[in-house]
């Protein structure tokens, strides 16, 4: 049962098709992982689901509703949370009160202050920072930055979480263990969908994979199937294998 | 009235191409440095009420850019090697440095306003220069315009080749563009930096000395530039050099058409208003890149 | 008992002990003050107000408004044209709602520009307004400037004083509140905070135009002292800049900040300004550019590094103390 869908979605940058005729859909309660090259219009995906860019023609569905034309601040409170490639907290206030702005204002009622502090530090609990709840934002280091993305998107309740490049920048050891709070999630009934670079990820926890390049979809499948196409190992993976990430 | 409409825009695009030549040195000023600099208009003042004083002293206005143009570089040029350099550097982001950088801006307008009210005062000082009156085409025009358009127009086409053909318009241009990879390439980024904010600071002078030819000058006569060069280099594309000498003679042939069809007084209004819905519109301009 | 520990266990007492003492100062200062002081400490208080409103939104959400005089200026000529009509008052609250209505036209029309190009149009905006004014002034209603009545000016100090309260309560009020976590996640990244699920637009209108409410309202309290007013002298930019060095000097993190950066410059531009004009002029510039360069986050920001400095030089004092004692031993 899909709870995202896509159809014929375009995206033009004056002359440039950023995201070209692309059909997708994320499957509820699936980990989709979404790769390409740099510059094949993942992130561009990402930003017209979410709203932070408008679409240039095409349909977005989540759970059967329009998303075109909403504002971004609609779409996360039906229950669709990000985080993003440059990593956008807060820095103006410590890691408690970051996490605070999702609980206050990812649902569409009014939440009460009593609930949204607890609903803070179950989120902060949930990724393993409680400890830094005080610390302010810039005495973090980039992983736990990025953990703060996430507890603060999980505040808002979501129900499909976009990662963007949650991996980027981390050591092995960091990998395995974005990887377990990634299918941790999963298992709270949150669907993924998750643009990643770090393959070692990608094809460890993503059930399916769908591939971009230059903006278009070029393929899509699960892991195997993905690996094994042709199109996707002469543009992309091919480099990766062998770059043995 | 009609019939007067070629004679203002032409007078138009006399004027507006001192406007130009003002805006010019913003634009570059804002491009390269991201500095909007609000003392813009005081380094107008200070070239027109320094060509005052130099002729006073017996040396001719057209002359007076060949000392005062180098002295206005030289202010700018520290001003942007010193003060906006360390704002940047000590600024925890890019719109957190141009917000700062606006105030600082707005600090050095008053600082230099008031040292020159301080040593020369507020009063008006008349000066003119080339103002007999000559017959063209059937028209009427002063001097004075003529010989200001052409010196404007020289000189912003001689801006225009140096940044597009030399070897340092390059490296100009291409630290506005990318100042990280421009330091890679092996540009010394601030000495660009302060360079262009002196060559900003030179047009603005010169634009002073061309004003003062034709209206009398005083302390306070800064601010009213700065509004103009605001109003054209948004109009033109905040960035834009050639964009900006454009606007320059819109903003000009605008202005002689609301003085001489409506009301003088309005010019200013009608300034804003345009730079307002600009904002509002289309706020990279004309010619300006997003 | 060492003093600081003192200081942080009777916090609340002395908080509301000094408050007291401030209250029973503005008060009764009439009494026993001569009527330049009375008039110096009204405009400190009208600073205050402008101070504090203007950090209330650019101090939080990040937007640069050069517009305080735009809403201020409102509000003087609110007074102008109202002060026969209606029981000053009344002019007061008509006064900040004209500049709420229009500072939300204002912020809906241009809060999604970009961070420069909103304070370039905020900085056009106020010398607009002047030359429209000057404008229909002089060549549509024939007159130049307005008269304006006089008011006692106990009650100028004490209405000033009143909205003092209102503004730093509502202050107050707003940074405790989810409203408040709102502003500032805005500032903080408002890409982010939009797909938090705030309507960052409303957020960023509202608080814009309250805040410049409490400015109109400021306006119309000032306009009676001022005797004359014309639009050069309503609507000076001055009163945009002074506000906003007073609140970046006193530092925008704390509430206190935009009060004692207005309390500090406030008292100097109105003791200072008349005799020495340009070199007050100067100096003004002078300060605006050395709190810009070195102290971006105010004296509120050197607050903490003072308390950890003030703190380990208590600390070195006691050790010294103590290994005193063990050398007499």
């Amino acid at each position: 049962m899909p709870i995202l869908e896509g159809q014929g979605v375009n995206k033009y940058f004056g002359g440039l098709a950023a995201v070209s005729n692309v059909d997708f859909h994320v499957d509820q309660g699936e980990i989709l992982g979404l790769i390409g090259p740099n510059g094949a219009g993942k992130t561009t995906l990402f930003n017209l689901i979410s709203a932070a860019l408008p679409i240039s023609s095409g349909e977005i569905r989540f759970k059967g509703q329009k998303l075109n034309g909403l504002k971004p601040h609609q779409i996360c409170q039906m229950g669709v949370s990000r985080t993003f490639q440059e990593t956008k907290v807060f820095a103006n206030m410590p890691v408690f009160q970051n996490v605070l702005v999702g609980a206050f204002f990812g649902s569409p009622n009014r939440v009460s202050g009593a609930d949204a502090a607890r609903e803070a530090s179950q989120a902060l609990e949930f990724v393993g920072l409680s400890a830094m709840s005080a610390t302010p934002i810039k005495d973090l280091t980039l992983v736990d930055q990025k953990r703060v993305e996430v507890a603060r998107a999980l505040a808002t309740k979501p129900e499909l979480l976009l990662l963007d490049e949650l991996m980027a920048g981390l050591n092995p050891a960091e990998v395995s263990e974005a990887m377990e709070l990634v299918t941790r999630i999963r298992d709270t009934g949150i669907t993924i969908f998750m643009v990643e670079h770090v393959m070692k990820a990608i094809m460890g926890i993503c059930e399916r994979i769908m591939v971009l390049h230059h903006g278009e979809k070029i393929a899509e499948g699960t892991c195997n199937e993905v690996s094994c196409d042709k199109r996707v190992i002469d543009v992309y993976l091919g480099e990766e294998t062998h770059a043995g990430s | 009235m009609v019939e007067r409409i070629p004679q203002l825009i032409i007078v138009g695009i006399f004027q507006g191409s001192v406007y130009g030549l003002l805006a010019m040195g913003l634009s570059l000023q804002y491009g390269v440095c991201r500095v909007l600099n609000i003392t813009h208009g005081e380094f107008v003042m200070l070239g027109a009420v320094l060509t005052f004083t130099l002729s006073g002293l017996g040396i001719n206005p057209l002359l007076a850019p060949v000392i005062i143009g180098p002295l206005m570089f030289v202010i700018g040029f520290v001003l942007q090697a010193t003060l906006f350099r360390a704002l940047k550097a000590w600024a925890p982001s890019p719109p957190a440095f141009e917000g700062n950088a606006l105030l600082a801006a707005f600090g050095v307008m008053y600082i230099i306003q008031y040292i020159a009210r301080i040593q020369w005062g507020g009063r008006l000082m008349p000066s003119y220069y080339l103002a007999d009156i000559v017959s063209f085409l059937g028209m009427d025009f002063v001097k004075n315009q003529i010989v200001t358009f052409a010196i404007a127009l020289a000189l912003g086409v001689a801006v225009y080749l140096f940044l597009s053909r030399s070897r340092m318009g390059r490296a100009i241009r291409a630290t506005a563009e990318d100042p990280g990879t421009a330091g890679l390439m092996g540009v010394n980024t601030n000495m660009i930096l302060a360079f262009s904010f002196g060559l900003g600071a030179l047009l603005a002078g010169t634009a002073g000395t061309l004003v003062s030819m034709r209206t009398a000058v005083s302390t306070s006569m800064g601010f009213s530039s700065t509004v103009i060069a605001l109003i054209v280099v948004v109009l033109g594309g905040l960035g834009s050099v050639p964009g900006s000498f454009v606007a320059g003679i819109l903003i000009g042939i605008v202005s002689m058409l609301v003085a001489g069809l409506w009301e003088p007084v309005l010019t200013v209004p009608v300034y804003y208003a345009m730079l307002m819905i600009l904002l509002l519109v289309r706020p990279t301009g004309i010619l300006g890149k997003k | 008992m060492d003093i600081t520990r003192f200081i942080s266990t009777h916090r609340k007492l002395l908080l509301v002990g000094f408050l007291v003492l401030i209250l029973i100062f503005i008060i009764t200062l009439p009494l026993y003050a001569g009527k330049s002081d009375v008039r110096v400490l009204t405009t400190v208080l009208m600073y205050v107000v402008l101070a504090v409103s203007w950090a209330m939104f650019s101090g939080t959400t990040g937007y640069m408004s050069l517009a305080p005089a735009a809403f201020f200026g409102l509000g003087i000529y609110t007074m102008a044209l109202l002060q026969k009509e209606l029981p000053f008052f009344l002019i007061i609250p008509i006064g900040g709602l004209v500049s709420f209505a229009f500072a939300l036209l204002v912020g809906l029309v241009t809060l999604r520009l970009k961070g420069i190009y909103f304070a370039i149009f905020t900085f056009g905006l106020v010398v607009f307004m002047t030359e429209i004014i000057q404008f229909l002034e002089t060549r549509l209603w024939q007159r130049h400037g307005w008269q304006i009545i006089p008011i006692d000016n106990e009650i100028l100090l004490y209405t000033i004083f009143g909205l003092v309260v209102v503004t730093v309560l509502a202050t107050y009020f707003i940074r405790r509140s989810r409203y408040g976590l709102a502003l500032l996640s805005i500032g903080g990244n408002e890409e982010a905070a939009e797909h938090m699920g705030i309507n960052t637009t409303r957020t960023k209108v509202l608080i814009f135009a309250i805040s410049s409410a409490f400015m109109g309202a400021a306006g119309v309290i000032t306009a009676p002292g001022l005797i004359y007013v014309n639009a050069n002298i309503a609507f000076s930019l001055f009163y945009s800049f002074m506000p906003i060095l007073m609140a970046v000097f006193g530092g925008m993190g704390q509430l206190y900040g935009p009060i004692v950066g207005a309390v500090i410059f406030g008292y100097l531009e109105k003791t200072l300004r008349a005799q020495l004009y340009s070199y007050f002029m100067l100096g003004f510039g002078i300060i605006l550019v050395a709190v810009i360069l070195f102290l971006p986050n105010g004296i509120a920001g050197l607050v903490p590094t003072l308390q950890d400095k003030l703190g380990g030089v208590i600390q070195k004092l006691r050790k010294g103390g103590q290994a005193g004692q063990h050398a007499d031993t």
